[in-house]
């Protein structure tokens, strides 16, 4: 992508942001009842989504050449363990990247 | 007046505290992974003003350099974005009457000003308005500042950044453990996951997203009854 390309982009993603963010107080008011159908997305889609954006992030991941996804998959257990352990998002969370960083540029 | 927004600061600012160790360290995350992804500081600075979403803005990171895809992008970050609209939705009587605050409230919201702003129980005294208002700013400065050191870092520091994307893949693994520790049935989190590895398959990296989103949303209608039936009961 170009630069204004890039910028287009971004400005594509502030307006769907804002979109979602507006959309409610334009839309519906506090007397009308909120459609169930919007009520129940509400609640399924984010379970649904975090699952989709974490395969987004390993799409990339060539099982059958390379490292063969390996140290993926040894961070991410490091990422699960920690977090079953100690249940402290951010520890998981950078325990994780350096446990993966200090592999692809170390071992693999 | 001085007084009213003092107090109110000073209340919003203990509600929040917990959120400045969590924002500071994820917009840090993201100021370095731009960094090490080659773009100007003021590329993060400028989309953690204007978009203020943590998992869109991470995986914005990966959309940028790729191919011109609008529609797709539009696609992802509405999706990516949706939850907004529940939130907006459960606060339209509290943000009824607040005037000039109100179009910054609703710019402002993300999943933790939510979660203060919808739950909290003020005491006498302390202005409604102005705590909401000091809520939502003080959430978005955490993100915004801790962006900027993390740009500033990832440009002064030499330090080998390969890997360092793996911050994204590790946050939403634990967003999505979690997740599947709380919820009472997986099926929602089951679909998410055999949605996108299905069409990641068929479709191939490139192109998985926009059939994934759709493949989701038909998965979801079509089992409503099924899903909704299985929260009631336990």
């Amino acid at each position: 992508m170009t630069l204004t390309e890039q910028l287009l982009t971004v400005g594509v993603c502030v307006a769907a942001t804002l979109i979602t963010r507006f959309a409610p107080f334009f839309v519906f008011s506090s007397k009308r009842k909120t459609p169930a159908f919007v009520g129940y997305l509400g609640k399924v889609l984010p379970p649904a989504l975090f699952g989709m954006l974490l395969v987004y992030c390993l799409k990339e991941v060539d099982i059958l050449g390379g490292s063969h996804g390996l140290p993926e998959a040894i961070a991410l257990a490091v990422v699960v363990g920690l977090h079953l352990w100690k249940r402290q998002m951010l520890l998981s969370i950078a325990g994780g990247t350096v446990c993966y960083m200090l592999l692809v540029q170390l071992v693999f | 007046m001085r007084q009213t927004i003092n107090k109110a600061l000073r209340y919003a600012f203990a509600h929040t505290l917990p959120i400045l160790a969590g924002f500071g360290f994820l917009g840090m995350s993201y100021g370095i992974y731009m960094s090490a992804a080659g773009f100007p500081a003021w590329l993060p600075l400028l989309i953690s003003v204007m978009v203020f979403g943590g998992s869109l803005q991470f995986v914005m990171v990966t959309m940028l350099p790729g191919a011109f895809a609008p529609l797709s992008a539009f696609l992802m970050a509405f999706m990516i974005q949706a939850r907004h609209v529940v939130y907006g939705l459960s606060m339209l009587e509290k943000y009824k009457g607040m005037g000039v605050k109100k179009p910054y409230l609703i710019f402002g919201m993300c999943d933790e000003t939510f979660s203060i702003n919808s739950s909290v129980t003020l005491p006498d005294g302390v202005d409604r308005g102005w705590f909401y208002l000091f809520v939502t700013l003080l959430d978005q400065l955490y993100w915004v500042a801790g962006t900027v050191v993390g740009s500033i870092l990832g440009e002064v520091i030499p330090f080998n950044t390969q890997g360092i994307d793996f911050v994204m893949t590790a946050m939403f693994a634990v967003i999505f453990l979690e997740q599947w520790l709380k919820e009472k049935h997986h099926a929602a989190s089951v679909i998410g996951v055999v949605s996108s590895v299905g069409c990641l398959l068929l479709f191939g990296a490139e192109s998985f997203v926009i059939p994934t989103l759709l493949c989701m949303l038909v998965l979801l209608a079509a089992f409503r009854r099924p899903i909704e039936k299985a929260g009631e009961e336990q």
